[in-house]
């Protein structure tokens, strides 16, 4: 033990003797290179832009691979820009034989047509799915286990080559997505658009139940296919039509979906034998962007490395105020290296933020948690502001807010809840009075959030400030701001329900609900508790039915529930992505399937404006029938509109261009590093305190040397 | 020796078989099919032609145990479980549901289990061996005394609690070592504080029990004839009562020898040590039956190695025991 100690003590002090700090947990780099380091809290599942549906996956894919357009960094609300494109697409309308239409008066538009122009000039990351040989063959486009057995990871590949990104690996991603072993979360949507893709998913599945079993290489071609939405007129221009009006499609061209895949990295990795070693697209993308991963190690660390063949990035021009404006108009990306840690627990993490090691807080999530809030903010006169500590290190905010809400919905098919009679409508408003999401928010997210008044949170067209915006079911207007309604007024609701002070008119039987909660949401008691004390106020007794969250699915599919919390993000920036939650077609139990209006809300005059702003641009006739639905819905009150979640990153003072932008994820290549100023601060930050050691070292010594003692004194004694 | 052990290995078949059947109805009890491919597709936009199509991919379209339209040996064999879990016993573990080879995931995984777990595991049997020893050195007085009261107080402590203010302190306060992390090129410094926190957390249960093994020995008529004999109590304590004292001590330590492969759930996940331990609960978490039958399947036949190499190391420490 003693030698033990002394062993422990010397290799200490030795270690001691370098700059780098004791308690680095990164990699040591080369300084050279500019490095950004952060964190990643969920191991990303999928990186293949067919499947990959997660934010957090978005950490990493949304920096390789680029689809036609993109979100401007700046403005809100959101506003698309082009990215590989060389300007917005053409859009052009079509009637039933295809010929142009300017209108849609009459209802003569069948199809649009979308015409992508591409930039010239962008090229792939370096990749073995490129090389050739002096015959122009590929060299690693195998047809046999044996020719590929010797290849585990892509660093055993020698040669690397690339090419330039042409308008027909658009197209080739598309058909991936209609190919149903990709598994994408988007094929039944584009079956219902894109002309021809729903007869060529099928003609796929046809073709591969006719493959041979003894067939080695499963690779199919897809540029063999043709179908009529898509046609690449060159290199680069491509045409996608589809079924009708769907001004929402360009937002999908926006979405990792849309990535241009080369078909030799298809091949490559259809290699046979090489899905068994984990090298499938799946794991290793071969993209056009401003990174290129360099290192996938799911369970420990990823790395980002700058694509050495990219170059028509550039810093966007913004507000002339804006602290980015000296980098407007620079070159993209500003980094060399990114270094993502996989952190689950939040105190490590944000004790490595604390300490300089990870330069913000978080990607795709703030990791502020309730056990590290305190050390963060203050409420201080102006509200939330930084504690000392953290203004010392000049620490900044950067605020998110996000396009999501979290509500509780009512089924609107339960006998007790449900139902759009008078009286059952008057028991959801009272309930909506009674439960103050404003105390929630500042009691379980401290503060972080603000109190939705409808289905659609800022940032997204027919969001409204102000009085013209606020529930007037449940907020009244008072001195500028949105007061909650007297609970008063909720119990005359709930009497007029049937239910005065909580129970049945006639039975005198008290109220109870039930409220359905995923175990997967694991909910504090005192989350709970405080619930219930929001239906009680008004003398209602809640239930909870904590529930396994493959049942609550199920239940939630049946229709079997009566409340039940849950939330949205948005797949993209428009009022339509929030209103089809309650659009009466998309009920869950309607046809028991996975649909997104889980209350089963349906309202025929909502519904049938819901029809109209679908497929409307943005206008102001547009926000007036949005105004028109969001006033049903208030009345109907099939949720507690809840809130929206607004989270508050940290950043480091060495790291700039931290502008969050809430729809968008790469935005790693706006981000900037300064190393210099970063080592120097680590080393002031972590200087070790060796008392300690000492100590331990020292107790050790009171410890053996007394019992050394009194040892030789007790065989003396025994002698 | 060689019988025995052919036979204790032909014994393990049926163990494992039933572990196998216990593991496959409890996950199939929880999540079936559908629910996999839902876990694994996502929330969003998914149809039942795409659940159908991935369970067709994964071999989770057939029927659990017994298959009533085929005839024959593929009643049995045209099934989930047997295509899923009996070709464990050749240690084809397939892949996860999420498309990664299990096998290069379990041996990438396996190094950092091991870089924690052998070094908790020695170093933490020595201290206990070291302070039981010193607290029976001095065995009757109240130094005796005092040592059981701390051992108690050790133990009551909760596991979270030290990990908890080892990290508040030693890590973040004192700055001497890195919070959580785990790099495969410098494991060392990775390792230390979840060594420390695993040994200081262990001490009052090991100690405690050691001191129990050694007291007994120390009254035996063996040790009193030394004493007499004028033996010293440091020659008598590792010459004649450590060695006695080894056959209960091997009950307990060489048994999870095997199983520190599979790593520590808590340590790994609070530490951020990519290791197996982890690797299992993430499983769990995202119903990935193919990893989770997996590390079960592994983490019994790592148990029966454990069983045997204790009745094995009984014959070692004690020539009296045969095996047969």
């Amino acid at each position: 033990m003693l030698k033990f100690s002394i062993l422990l003590l010397i290799i200490l002090l030795i270690s001691g003797c370098s700059d780098n700090p004791w308690n680095n947990p990164n990699p040591l780099i080369n300084n050279d290179n500019k490095v950004y380091f952060s964190n990643f809290q969920i191991r990303p599942k999928h990186l293949d832009p067919a499947r990959s549906y997660s934010a957090d996956e978005g950490i990493f894919i949304d920096q390789i691979y680029e689809p036609p357009l993109e979100y401007n960094y700046f403005k809100k609300p959101y506003s698309l820009d082009p990215l590989t494109l060389q300007a917005l697409p053409d859009v052009i309308f079509l009637d039933n034989n295809f010929n142009p239409v300017n209108n849609n008066k009459n209802g003569e538009i069948f199809y649009t047509k979308y015409i992508l122009h591409l930039k010239k000039g962008m090229y792939y990351q370096p990749h073995p799915a490129f090389a050739k040989n002096n015959k122009k063959e590929y060299i690693y486009h195998f047809n046999s286990f044996e020719e590929g057995r010797s290849f585990s990871t892509l660093a055993d590949f020698n040669h690397t080559d690339f090419r330039e990104l042409i308008a027909n690996d658009y197209a080739y991603q598309i058909k991936r997505m209609a190919d149903p072993r990709n598994f994408s979360p988007i094929k039944s949507l584009l079956s219902t658009y894109i002309l021809g893709f729903k007869e060529l998913s099928l003609s796929i599945s046809s073709d591969r139940e006719n493959q041979s079993n003894e067939q080695l290489l499963d690779w199919i071609n897809l540029d063999k296919y043709d179908i009529p939405g898509l046609k690449v007129v060159n290199n680069y221009t491509i045409e996608i039509t589809i079924n009708g009006l769907y001004p929402q499609f360009k937002y999908w061209l926006a979405m990792r979906f849309f990535s241009p895949i080369p078909w030799e990295a298809d091949r490559f990795y259809h290699n046979p034998g090489f899905k068994q070693r984990n090298l499938s697209l799946d794991w290793f993308p071969v993209g056009s962007g401003p990174f290129m991963l360099t290192k996938n190690n799911p369970n420990g660390e990823m790395i980002l490395s700058k694509n050495p063949n990219y170059s028509h990035g550039i810093f966007p021009f913004g507000p002339e105020n804006h602290p980015s404006k000296p980098y407007y108009g620079r070159k993209l990306p500003l980094i060399d290296e990114a270094i993502f840690r996989l952190e689950k627990e939040t105190l490590p993490l944000f004790t490595k933020f604390s300490q300089g090691y990870y330069d913000r807080s978080g990607e795709n999530h703030s990791n502020i948690g309730s056990n590290t809030f305190d050390q963060v903010f203050n409420f201080g006169t102006d509200g939330l502001e930084l504690t000392p500590e953290m203004k010392e290190k000049k620490i900044t905010i950067e605020k998110d807010e996000q396009p999501a809400i979290y509500y509780t919905g009512f089924n609107m098919l339960d006998p007790v809840v449900g139902g759009y009679e008078e009286e059952k409508r008057s028991l959801r408003q009272a309930i909506s009075i009674a439960y103050d999401d404003q105390e929630y928010i500042d009691i379980f997210f401290n503060g972080q959030g603000s109190v939705a008044q409808s289905p659609i949170p800022p940032g997204i067209p027919g969001f409204r400030h102000g009085k013209s915006g606020i529930n007037p079911f449940v907020f009244n207007w008072e001195n500028n701001t949105a007061v909650r309604k007297p609970i008063q007024l909720a119990k005359e609701l709930l009497a007029k329900a049937g239910y005065p002070n909580g129970r049945h008119k006639t039975s005198g039987n008290p109220l109870i609900l039930y409220l359905d909660i995923s175990s997967n949401s694991n909910p504090s008691s005192s989350i709970l508790d405080w619930k219930r004390k929001q239906f009680k106020k008004i003398g209602i007794q809640l239930e909870f039915r904590l529930t396994d969250y493959n049942r609550f699915k199920d239940k939630i599919r049946q229709g079997n529930t009566q409340l039940f919390s849950w939330g949205w993000l948005a797949d993209y920036p428009d009022p339509e992505n929030f209103l089809f939650l309650l659009y009466g077609p998309n009920s869950s139990a309607s046809c028991n399937c996975d649909s997104v209006n889980n209350t089963n809300y349906n309202n025929p005059h909502f519904n049938s404006l819901y029809k109209q702003i679908k497929i409307m641009e943005n206008s102001d006739e547009r926000n007036k029938l949005i105004d028109e639905m969001l006033q049903i819905v208030r009345k109907d009150a099939p949720w507690i509109f809840g809130f929206t979640p607004t989270e508050y990153y940290l950043n480091n003072p060495w790291v700039y261009n931290n502008t969050r932008h809430g729809v968008a994820k790469n935005l790693l290549k706006y981000v900037d590093v300064d190393s210099d100023y970063r080592n120097s601060q680590q080393y002031l930050y972590n200087q070790p305190n060796k008392i300690p050691i000492f100590a331990a070292t020292g107790l050790v010594f009171l410890i053996v040397f007394p019992a050394v003692k009194a040892y030789r004194r007790r065989q003396k004694e025994t002698i | 020796m060689l019988t025995y052990i052919i036979r204790r290995i032909l014994y393990a078949i049926p163990i494992l078989l039933g572990v196998n059947i216990l593991t496959f109805a409890l996950f199939f009890i929880l999540n079936t099919p559908d629910d996999m491919a839902r876990a694994h597709l996502g929330e969003k936009h998914i149809t039942q032609e795409d659940i159908e199509v991935w369970k067709a991919e994964k071999g989770y379209n057939k029927p659990l145990f017994v298959d009533t339209y085929s005839q024959g040996m593929s009643t049995f064999t045209n099934t989930i479980f047997f295509e899923h879990s009996l070709r464990l016993f050749v240690f084809d573990f397939g892949q996860a549901d999420d498309g990664r080879s299990i096998i290069k995931d379990i041996k990438e995984r396996m190094w950092p289990s091991l870089a924690f777990a052998i070094p908790n595991f020695v170093i933490g049997i020595t201290v206990n061996i070291c302070i039981a020893l010193l607290v029976i050195l001095f065995r009757g007085t109240r130094l005796d005394q005092g040592a059981i009261t701390l051992f108690v107080a050790l133990l009551s402590i909760s596991y979270l609690f030290y990990i908890i203010v080892g990290q508040f302190f030693i890590a973040k306060e004192w700055k001497l070592v890195p919070i959580s992390g785990y790099l495969p090129s410098e494991p060392f410094k990775f390792i230390i504080l979840p060594v420390i926190i695993g040994v200081i957390s262990g001490i009052g249960q090991g100690a405690r029990l050691y001191r129990t093994f050694f007291l007994e020995e120390s009254t035996k008529d063996y040790a009193i004839t030394a004493r007499a004999k004028g033996v010293s109590e440091l020659q008598l304590l590792f010459k004649h009562i450590l060695p006695n004292a080894l056959i209960p001590i091997l009950t307990g330590v060489v048994v999870v020898i095997p199983i520190l492969f599979m790593g520590a759930l808590v340590m790994e996940s609070f530490f951020g040590i990519p290791g197996l331990g982890s690797y299992m609960l993430d499983a769990i978490r995202s119903q990935d039956f193919s990893i989770v039958r997996s590390m079960v399947f592994i983490g019994s036949v790592l148990y029966i190695i454990g069983l045997l190499l204790t009745d094995i190391s009984y014959t070692w420490v004690d020539p009296r025991v045969r095996l047969s």
